[in-house]
């Protein structure tokens, strides 16, 4: 499954990021058990992610997809009596370790949201934002500069780049979702997480996002929750699929799609139940 | 018989006649539309219930009308016809003396009382008493002729394709339209009435001597130069203001952010509280507590300075009222202002905004001061002018604890007095109605209106204009 193929040329790039070992894993997840309150929403699974390349996480509503990915950035911490075991390994480091800093993980490990959220600031401002409460830039011309590569990235700056005044509520749902994506590049991530990226957009912007997520995937280590399985085989070279909090099968997104070996999986996938 | 029928209590008697006709009314069409729907082929329009109400309304309204007609003419008619067939010797009276006299006869009349008073006062009021019955009976049959022919004619028109149905609703709301109506009539009645004794009152003064002198003494001498009342105002909100705005907008913050759900459902109704304690305790906890505490302090501060030879005589004026002790207490007032909305506003702002700000590894407080804050600024700032407005209109803690001298002075501890402790004291006490004096009161309550209106109005389009963006 190598997936090198057909991606546009990148731009120029200085930004130098700490990477795995090609084919070495990013994360590694051991044990994963999330309860809310007395009720367990994940039960025990372990997977790795793959650096650059798209893992998907798929299944029906409520399985815990999105529980899940939230716990590669400690989003649950925010959400009260939500409890969270086992390990979680990036770069040999247990992200659950007490004396891990979650606000330093989630500069590490952006993440892309349901429904667009841009900040009530103006273009500029959102994707400055990270940048600045991480004190990424030395300057404003260095400024400048980052939010002008993580626009050109995010396939949003020649949209975008005379009106960077304007708020970033003033963009279509499409650009914001992208403005939202070039915040969260902004401040150097190694992992991207999506969160149903697409679900709240039309089919043109869902095309748009989806090309960005396969030049994207040259860079970061991308996990994205999607219900939609045509969306999971167009821009994931893995996927996992996900059931009543199980971990059920993960592999390529080619054997998945065409040779599952559970038959929850294929069950899924060819719509006869979720 | 007839002067029995002068001491019918007829409110009483209007409301249970309007109640009977009602029900009677609802229960005869409803009934004929049962019977319309038992023996018709096609589908009636209307449920059995709306032709009830169809027939009732037809029952009611006319008798209601009549019954109000009643309420507000029927005393002047009895009087007028009383006067007229008074003996010639009461053409002396003046109009007042008249009015007075047979007020007396009304109340009279009203306990059956009359009996040791003179023989043409007891012959007055039997005459009344048989006036007021003629009003009456004439009024109680003009009532059951319109309600029996309001059922009549209503019943007669129950067919089963009657839209009976759109007329009640309609009927509702046009009841409802009234309503609302009231609440607007009275609104524009006071401004009206401000605007044309403030006319008046600026046919004597000039209006730019009112708003741009600097001495008032409308009690002792014809002096109307507002602009003390202005300035006090001003300084006792603005001290309000400073106490109220950071003490109300943190603790929202505190109450939105950060306190457990626990805390918050005891914090938030105990601050609330504050909003329920009348503006008098208010007062006089101001003129009580504060004001001598900040009269020490203010005394201890001047001998100080004395003795370290900073001043060679009193700085602060140290008096025993003052509008620091009411801007402070003020402000305690309105903190519940400022934190209910900048509360409700913060929770508003959606939570995906702030789970925008954690992914990206801001801390809890950068969320709050670089996202949340932001997004709330026009709902905390409409907050903000509802406090400035409740304040400048704030009556009692003013009238007990601020003092009425009316000067310009910046020294906080010296007493001051605002627009609303000089109405107080301009209408409280012997007034006559022409007497500038007293109109100056009507002037002072329009400027105070404009001056709230326009905080209320520029308020509720900052929290529209926030809305819009969020919903």
């Amino acid at each position: 499954m190598d997936t090198t193929q057909g991606t546009p040329a990148m731009m120029d790039d200085t930004l130098t990021l700490p990477r795995a070992a090609d084919g070495a894993p990013r994360i590694d997840c051991r044990n994963i058990k999330v309860f809310y309150g007395e009720a367990q929403a994940i039960h025990d699974v372990s997977m790795t992610f793959p650096d650059r390349a798209v893992t998907a996480l798929i299944g029906p509503s409520g399985c815990g997809k999105s529980t899940f990915l939230r716990c590669l950035n400690r989003m649950n911490d925010t959400i009260e009596n939500c409890r969270v075991e086992g390990e979680i390994l990036m770069d040999g480091e247990n992200i659950n370790d007490e004396d891990v800093d979650p606000v330093l993980l989630r500069s590490r490990v952006g993440m892309v949201f349901q429904k667009p959220n841009p900040f009530p600031k103006s273009i500029y401002d959102n994707i400055a934002y990270g940048p600045r409460i991480h004190g990424l830039a030395n300057g404003r011309e260095d400024l400048d500069a980052i939010v002008e590569k993580s626009l050109r990235r995010a396939g949003l700056w020649e949209e975008v780049k005379d009106r960077l005044t304007a708020p970033g509520t003033s963009l279509s749902g499409g650009q914001q979702q992208r403005l939202c994506i070039a915040r969260a590049i902004a401040v150097q991530p190694e992992v991207i997480l999506m969160d149903e990226p697409c679900s709240a957009l039309d089919p043109i912007a869902t095309a748009r996002i989806e090309e960005l997520i396969d030049e994207l995937r040259n860079r970061y280590c991308i996990v994205i929750v999607t219900h939609s399985m045509q969306q999971a085989a167009r821009v994931s070279q893995r996927t996992a699929f996900f059931h009543l909090g199980n971990l059920v099968e993960m592999g390529d997104t080619n054997q998945i799609f065409t040779n599952p070996r559970e038959k929850r999986t294929e069950d899924y996938i060819t719509g006869r139940f979720g | 018989m007839l002067q029995q029928l002068g001491q019918l209590p007829m409110g009483w008697l209007l409301i249970a006649l309007i109640a009977v006709f009602g029900s009677a009314a609802f229960f005869m069409g409803r009934v004929r539309a049962e019977r319309l729907l038992v023996s018709t082929t096609s589908r009636m329009h209307s449920r059995p219930n709306y032709h009830g109400y169809y027939v009732a309304m037809w029952a009611t309204v006319p008798v209601v009308l009549v019954a109000m007609a009643y309420a507000i003419f029927a005393e002047d008619l009895t009087r007028s016809q009383l006067t007229r067939e008074l003996p010639s010797s009461f053409a002396r009276l003046s109009p007042v003396e008249l009015q007075s006299y047979l007020e007396s006869v009304r109340m009279a009349a009203g306990t059956a009382a009359s009996a040791g008073a003179d023989r043409v006062f007891q012959a007055i009021t039997n005459r009344y008493l048989e006036l007021r019955g003629l009003v009456n009976t004439g009024t109680l049959v003009l009532l059951g002729l319109l309600a029996a022919g309001g059922i009549f004619f209503a019943q007669r028109r129950l067919q089963p394709n009657f839209r009976a149905r759109a007329f009640v609703e309609n009927g509702m709301q046009f009841v409802l339209f009234l309503c609302a109506g009231v609440a607007v009539a009275t609104t524009a009645g006071i401004v009206l009435s401000l605007l044309y004794e403030s006319l008046l009152f600026f046919q004597k003064v000039s209006a730019w001597d009112f708003l741009t002198g600097t001495r008032w003494n409308a009690q002792t001498e014809a002096e109307f130069g507002a602009l003390p009342l202005f300035f006090g105002t001003f300084m006792i909100a603005l001290i309000a203001m400073l106490v109220a705005a950071p003490i109300g907008l943190f603790s929202a913050i505190f109450l939105s952010e950060y306190a457990s759900p626990r805390a918050r459902a005891w914090i938030k109704p105990i601050l609330e509280i504050l909003a329920g304690i009348p503006t008098v305790v208010y007062g006089f906890f101001a003129l009580l507590v504060v004001a001598p505490g900040i009269r020490t302090a203010a005394i201890w501060f001047n001998e100080t300075a004395i003795r370290f030879g900073l001043a060679s005589e009193p700085i602060l004026a140290a008096q025993p009222t003052s509008a620091l002790a009411a801007g402070l207490v003020m402000g305690i007032m309105v903190i519940p202002f400022v934190s209910s909305l900048s509360d409700d506003v913060i929770n508003a702002v959606p939570q995906t905004l702030r789970d925008a700000a954690y992914a990206l590894g801001a801390t809890k407080s950068e969320t709050v001061k670089q996202v949340v804050v932001p997004a709330a600024l026009p709902g905390i700032i409409a907050a903000l002018l509802l406090a400035v407005s409740r304040a400048i209109g704030e009556t009692m803690i003013v009238v007990m604890a601020a003092g009425k001298s009316a000067r310009i002075s910046m020294d906080p501890t010296s007493d001051l007095t605002t627009i609303t402790v000089q109405i107080v004291s301009l209408m409280t006490g012997e007034t006559g109605f022409d007497d500038p004096k007293t109109l100056s009161a009507f002037a002072l309550g329009l400027v105070l209106f404009i001056v709230t209106l326009a905080f209320n109005v520029v308020a509720l389009r900052v929290v529209k204009k926030y809305r819009e963006k969020y919903d």
